[in-house]
């Protein structure tokens, strides 16, 4: 009852698979939150103007994923861009990202204290200069909790490039469930990796935040 | 010289400052007393920029802060303020604070900024605390060092905001020594305080406020101890 039929190139596929998951989660995260500090500073600091950039990034929070990936990939077909699933995915991905890394930005600058500001201001700092020296640092720290929480929430938001092919964890760990028949062992292998990453990133947000809280 | 002529000022419909005429002459030390919402704060916020003004005009040294063409950053670098919050830069230490204007607006050298930094957190008794985070302070420190960050930038004036008011009673003391010991050394004052004992120790002239306009003006003597106007006399009752 205890034998399986699991082999360690079944293993070894997985990691495969969960390597593709990281990569589009590193890839999804870097492109997500260059977009989202440039969407979340302008949101903060021209509120009225920015309002059209509000409705867009509002689509892209509202509509699934899934569905997304779907229409992007079509589009791209049609629009006849020679690009890799990858890099589609990426790209969905990584807009995804933004979205929502936008409105945590967005709170973090929203939450630095204005008379802090006013203090920077009046020892002649000019307005570049206290976004970079006052608001930037403290932003940071505010936002940093919202922001981990997106990073593990769009690692499993991973999965869905199945749907245009690439083989990440979950794919792959379906893979060798059709082959070997043994869902409950697989799941349980990739659920398990997951969690691996899930923690890697958490402690190291962890040690980060707390080098922080020793100033505080 | 501060040369404050018919400043009006208002948020919305709400007139805070209704026609404030006032000079701050070099070496001057002038107390600006006055119940809450008679404008006294909000004229110090208009002093260096901070705020604008509706009508009438303010010089600092023959510059017009209410001129477009006027670079603020600049003339901030002259006029230091302290706030009621005191405001430190939480993610900086002690020293980081009061090094970072000095660096960053004057281009100051790190050695050179965090010799003179340390002088003035010296001067201000924090000598022991240059490597410690603000929020390990408390308030009374952290007073001091905004006062050291203020002074760091070498203003030919200090702006003091109510900067004993958010104080607990036992470190009052320590704040008012600091900014004592700078009224002697002969700076250039607007004091906006409830500390009416400090005034009249340390102010050339006290300044009333009441409506958003000056009430009464004079030596300490007068003002705060033969008031002209029962206005002044009431405030006084009331504060001591």
């Amino acid at each position: 009852m205890l034998t399986t039929s699991i082999t360690s190139t079944d293993l070894l596929f997985l990691l495969q698979g969960a390597w593709t998951t990281i990569l589009l989660t590193l890839w999804a995260m870097l492109l997500g939150t260059a977009g989202g500090v440039i969407c979340g500073l302008l949101r903060a600091t021209l509120p009225r103007a920015t309002l059209p950039l509000a409705w867009v990034l509002d689509a892209f929070r509202s509509v699934p994923l899934l569905i997304q990936f779907v229409l992007f990939n079509s589009l791209k077909s049609i629009a006849g861009l020679d690009w890799s699933a990858f890099s589609v995915a990426c790209a969905v991905l990584g807009v995804y990202a933004a979205a929502y890394c936008t409105e945590i930005v967005r709170s973090g600058v929203l939450a630095v204290s204005p008379n802090v500001r006013r203090a920077g201001r009046s020892l002649g700092l000019n307005y570049w200069q206290d976004l970079r020296y006052i608001v930037m640092p403290m932003a940071t720290r505010i936002a940093f909790p919202g922001w981990l929480n997106l990073t593990l929430s769009v690692m499993k938001d991973t999965a869905l490039v199945m749907w245009i092919g690439i083989v990440e964890l979950l794919r792959a760990s379906q893979i060798i469930v059709t082959r070997i028949q043994e869902p409950l062992l697989v799941l349980c292998i990739a659920g398990l990796i997951y969690y691996f990453i899930s923690l890697v990133v958490a402690r190291l947000g962890n040690q980060l935040e707390k080098r922080w809280q020793e100033n505080d | 010289m501060i040369e404050i002529e018919n400043v009006h000022k208002s948020f919305g419909d709400l007139d805070v400052i209704k026609g404030v005429s006032l000079t701050v002459n070099k070496g001057e030390v002038v107390s600006i007393i006055g119940g809450s919402g008679s404008g006294k704060s909000t004229l110090l916020m208009c002093i260096n920029g901070l705020e604008v003004i509706q009508q009438g005009s303010i010089r600092v040294d023959g510059t017009e802060v209410h001129n477009k063409a006027t670079d603020l950053n600049r003339l901030r670098q002259k006029i230091g303020i302290v706030f009621q919050q005191w405001n430190a830069f939480p993610h900086l230490t002690v020293l980081e604070n009061v090094m970072l204007a000095p660096r960053k607006v004057l281009g100051q050298s790190r050695a050179e900024a965090e010799d003179i930094a340390v002088r003035q957190l010296t001067h201000v008794g924090l000598a022991d605390k240059l490597k410690v985070f603000p929020g390990k302070l408390s308030g009374g420190q952290q007073q001091r060092m905004a006062i050291a960050r203020a002074l760091a930038m070498s203003p030919d004036y200090m702006l003091f905001d109510e900067a004993t008011s958010a104080l607990d009673p036992q470190l009052v003391g320590e704040v008012l020594d600091t900014m004592r010991m700078l009224a002697e050394d002969g700076m250039t004052m607007v004091l906006v305080t409830h500390e009416i004992s400090f005034a009249r120790e340390v102010s050339d002239r006290v300044a009333f406020f009441r409506n958003g306009l000056v009430h009464e003006i004079g030596t300490p003597e007068r003002v705060l101890v033969s008031p002209q106007y029962a206005e002044t006399a009431d405030f006084l009752k009331s504060v001591l």
